[in-house]
């Protein structure tokens, strides 16, 4: 007999070891979410996938399932953390919409419409960050990177590569790249990597390929990221 | 009959983009003039501005003279509308941020490709420029957000309709975008 927790009041089925997260995509249930891809450990960095199971704010991601939970996926309060945590993210960064390629096909906005963000709320950083245009394939623009460590794991866990890596604590934390100049040019960084296809922002771009898709028929101009899936899935469709 | 609701608008550090799509309603700015009464607004090219119900600001912060206008439709109107991605969040002219104001007025009137007469302009009838752009949420406070660069006119139909018969704003998804 299956064991079971409630997810907004709906009974989903886990396996031991599954956490909310996986259960509730097994069950075609969305929770929000920018550093987890099923493919990759769990991290838990983003908390964007945050959940309220008994007055206890967990990520979904790393929380593991158990008999009886009843966790809230979809309360106001809820919603409110997760526009709170978006709107930081969009303040710590330089996430210029309008001046993004990935934009309409971006985790990050499409979270952010789904859980009904209009405005970033907080003092904008404006940190200075760089571009990184020194790979022929590939371009990196640090003003979009939100620490999801994506791509370090996917360079780590599938490449065997280790080309990315997160340095610095606090606000200090930044993507490093492990190449002498530091540069991706420079690193063994290849186009076909796991990682140059797992960034759920406009951090990692494919040169060469910007506004392919015109406005209006781009991933999330349609539909919700709830329906539409994640940005992963179309990044395979494309490999 | 109470008087129509009086709307203001004006374009800080924006592009009239945001502007631009408002006339794009079409037709059914003739249901908008049956609704409210302009005030100050570069659509009338009326240059002072009266107290009014409603307030719409396309464009972020840039200059002293954004600054002073921001807070005079802050103290004129109830409610104050950030229109479109450079008065939410700076936009596309806040992208001057990564550098100092020093380095953007030596390239743009200094250094850049095609200048002639080179120097920095300093007629004291030019607003000075701040040392970054900013949101409008940072310099005073601000009702509703309209995101969109532009918001399509569906958009801001949507929203002026919705605050006009008083209703909870709700927007179909299609119509609230970044960009």
């Amino acid at each position: 007999m299956s064991k079971t927790f409630k997810l907004d009041g709906r009974e989903i089925p886990f396996e031991t070891g599954q956490t909310i997260m996986d259960a509730a995509l097994a069950a075609g249930v969305y929770i929000p979410h920018l550093c987890h891809n099923p493919e990759f450990a769990p991290h838990g960095s983003c908390r964007v996938c945050v959940v309220d199971i008994g007055g206890r704010q967990v990520s979904a991601c790393t929380a593991a399932a158990s008999e009886g939970l009843e966790v809230d996926n979809s309360s106001e309060a809820i919603g409110e953390t997760r526009r709170a945590i978006l709107q930081m993210l969009f303040v710590e960064g330089n996430h210029v919409c309008p001046a993004c390629e990935k934009s309409g096909a971006c985790q990050l906005q499409a979270v952010a419409y789904y859980t009904g963000m209009l405005a970033p709320h907080f003092t904008h950083f404006f940190p200075r960050r760089s571009v990184d245009a020194s790979h022929p394939d590939v371009v990196i623009d640090f003003n979009r990177c939100i620490l999801c460590e994506l791509c370090v794991r996917a360079s780590r866990d599938h490449d065997g590569k280790r080309v990315f890596a997160i340095s610095g604590r606090g606000l200090e934390s930044h993507l490093v790249i492990d190449s002498p100049s530091g540069l991706l040019g420079d690193s063994s960084f290849a186009a076909t990597d796991k990682a140059a296809h797992v960034c759920p922002t406009g951090a990692i771009l494919p040169k060469g390929r910007g506004y392919e898709t015109p406005i209006g028929e781009r991933l999330y101009d349609r539909e919700p990221i709830s329906i539409v899936g994640d940005v992963r899935a179309q990044e395979e469709e494309v490999l | 009959m109470a008087a129509k609701p009086r709307v203001a608008t004006a374009s800080l550090c924006g592009c009239f983009g945001c502007h631009m799509s408002l006339l794009d309603i079409d037709e059914r700015i003739l249901q908008l003039v049956d609704l409210v009464t302009f005030d100050r607004t570069p659509l009338t090219d009326i240059k002072t501005l009266g107290d009014c119900d409603l307030g719409l600001i396309e464009g972020g912060v840039a200059n002293a003279e954004n600054v002073e206008v921001l807070r005079e439709f802050r103290r004129r109107c109830k409610t104050l509308v950030a229109v479109g991605a450079c008065a939410v969040n700076g936009g596309i002219p806040a992208m001057r941020n990564q550098f100092s104001l020093a380095e953007c007025l030596r390239e743009s009137y200094c250094d850049g490709v095609g200048v002639h007469n080179p120097g920095i302009p300093n007629d004291p009838e030019i607003p000075l420029l701040l040392n970054q752009v900013h949101p409008i949420h940072e310099v005073v406070a601000i009702d509703y957000f309209l995101p969109g660069c532009p918001p399509s006119a569906d958009a801001i139909w949507t929203f002026l309709t919705e605050l006009l018969e008083g209703r909870p704003i709700a927007f179909p998804y299609t119509q609230v975008h970044f960009d």
